[in-house]
């Protein structure tokens, strides 16, 4: 580095930053993939192909991207009534987005079992019509909805508040309908922010544990997720199962987050 | 007749979809947050109170507090240092260095808590090692608080980088220029500037540190009055059956989540205010 350093405490706080972030983070994850790692090949695939991991991998996989599918239309919906329209309450509503951040997932856990079993608030109106709420794969989908959907919304409301009315404009001289202007105009400017959200919504789901072992009933191949499976390993201490499967989560978690930054510096690249 | 601009929607289609977005929020959110104080109250404010007073609801509440109490100072520690580090500062690496302290948001809770075990468990690398020299870590106080420092990690750090990267290092340098030492700069110039978003990052860590389940459940081991924190003492109420009892523990956490989105709301009114006053 040639620029002269004009603020002091470079060497002082990147030396504490990098040595507590070795110690809580890094060194600890490095644990992890070394002992997972230490077992081979064949051994990953004897545990990773067994029938319970697979219906796990498939519930938590398949429930996590329905739910973050859901979760992208309806913030969508929410983002541009949030943006786009004023009326009482608007606040209000703004700050009711950050709940699922704010709630313990132990409490969101319980309440959602409460309110989706067959006799809650809205379970007794879904076993009319003979859908099971609670204790079923549609309920893992439901907590991770609840989970996943401030990501969408809070990753594309700032991008729909720079976006400018001037297309807009241009495209209704030019005698586009609203719907044609949306689907033309608007959504291709936004994809990008939805897909982010997507993606973060995605991947916090597929790690979420408090929230859904309520919900879920926990039944080996039916209602079981991966990180459910992972503590079920621990609690008859066959570590490396655990270690296994924590390890495969994380690089499909770490691959989706790279795809993000890639997306990300994509948009960086595009704004300027 | 009244023309509508070209960029906005007619009046039927605005309150619809005004009235899908409030029905989705109602259903999804104020549902279950009301969900709390009802089932908490559903058997009278007798059983509410009473399950509130039991010595393993206490005992849980001191867990929750002392944790948080430890977790939260540490990492604002970091979260500062980190972000002094990045924002005042231009080195090779930086862009990684940003991708690391982000690692945690993408780990599950339950291998934040596994990670411990497999470091300081019973057949962990230094297991044989702390149970030799009569060091407790898992299934005890310590075990749960690097559970939580995990989990919480990136929260003061992610809340004060962009906030400090917006506002630039000018003053910084003005008060080096007129003579200042680090240490007067930081307490005198950069923290009056950062106090608002400071003090949401630890609002957030604490509500995180104190909510935290997955991975404290891994490592706690559960003993009850003993390694329970709050959401640990929620989940065996519920797996009881004593579901008045739950919620009613539950609605402390529920209290803890209101008060955090009110104050982040009013520390947003705020920083607003005073970016609109210096414009």
């Amino acid at each position: 580095m040639s620029k002269h350093r004009v603020i002091p405490g470079f060497g002082l706080s990147l030396g504490f930053t990098l040595t507590y972030l070795s110690l809580i983070i890094l060194i600890p994850l490095a644990a992890l993939f070394l002992k997972a790692g230490g077992l081979g090949p064949a051994e990953w695939w004897r545990i990773l192909s067994t029938p319970r991991v697979l219906a796990a991998a498939k519930l938590t996989f398949g429930a996590s991207a329905a739910a973050a599918a859901v979760s992208a239309g309806v913030g969508l919906l929410v983002t541009w009534v949030l943006v786009r329209y004023r009326f009482p309450g608007r606040r209000l509503l703004d700050a009711m987005v950050d709940l699922p951040f704010a709630l313990p997932t132990a409490v969101a856990g319980i309440t959602l079992t409460s309110i989706y079993a067959p006799n809650g608030w809205i379970g007794h109106y879904l076993a009319g019509w003979g859908i099971q709420g609670a204790y079923s794969p549609f309920g893992v989908f439901i907590a991770l909805t609840f989970i996943g959907f401030p990501f969408v919304v809070r990753t594309v409301q700032p991008v729909m508040e720079d976006l400018g009315v001037e297309f807009e404009e241009a495209a209704a001289t030019l005698g586009a309908g609203r719907l044609t202007v949306f689907w033309r105009v608007i959504l291709p400017a936004l994809t990008p922010a939805l897909v982010t959200g997507f993606t973060l919504a995605f991947a916090r789901a597929i790690g979420e544990y408090g929230s859904v072992i309520f919900i879920s009933g926990n039944l080996p191949m039916k209602t079981e997720i991966l990180p459910l499976l992972i503590v079920s390993q621990l609690e008859q201490y066959k570590y490396r199962e655990a270690a296994v499967i924590a390890a495969a989560m994380l690089l499909v978690s770490f691959a989706l987050l790279f795809l993000i930054n890639l997306l990300q510096r994509h948009l960086d690249w595009h704004k300027r | 007749m009244h023309h509508r601009p070209a960029t906005t929607e007619s009046a039927p289609v605005r309150w619809l979809l005004i009235g899908l977005a409030l029905l989705a929020l109602s259903l999804f959110l104020l549902l279950p947050l009301l969900a709390v104080f009802v089932e908490a109250f559903r058997r009278g404010a007798d059983v509410f109170f009473a399950a509130l007073h039991t010595e393993s609801a206490l005992s849980a509440v001191r867990l929750t507090l002392i944790a948080a109490a430890i977790s939260v100072p540490l990492n604002t520690v970091f979260g500062l240092a980190a972000a002094w580090t990045i924002t005042k500062h231009r080195f090779r690496g930086r862009a990684l260095l940003l991708s690391l302290i982000d690692l945690p948001f993408a780990v599950s809770p339950v291998i934040a808590g596994l990670v411990w075990v497999l470091l300081f468990g019973a057949k962990g690398w230094f297991g044989p090692w702390l149970a030799a020299h009569d060091i407790k870590i898992i299934f005890d106080l310590p075990g749960i608080i690097l559970a939580t420092v995990f989990v919480t990690f990136p929260f003061v750090a992610r809340e004060l980088i962009p906030l400090m990267e917006a506002q630039g290092s000018d003053q910084e340098l003005a008060a080096v220029t007129l003579g200042a030492n680090g240490w007067q700069m930081f307490w005198r110039v950069t923290l009056p500037n950062i106090k608002w978003g400071l003090l949401y990052g630890v609002l957030l860590c604490n509500a995180r540190a104190m909510g935290e389940f997955g991975a404290v459940s891994v490592v706690s081991g559960h003993i009850r009055g003993k390694t329970n924190t709050l959401p640990l003492h929620i989940e065996v109420l519920y797996n009881e059956y004593q579901f008045s009892a739950a919620f009613a523990c539950a609605t402390l956490l529920g209290l803890l989540a209101l008060v955090t989105l009110g104050l982040k709301t009013a520390v947003e009114q705020i920083t607003h205010q005073r970016a609109s006053r210096h414009h």
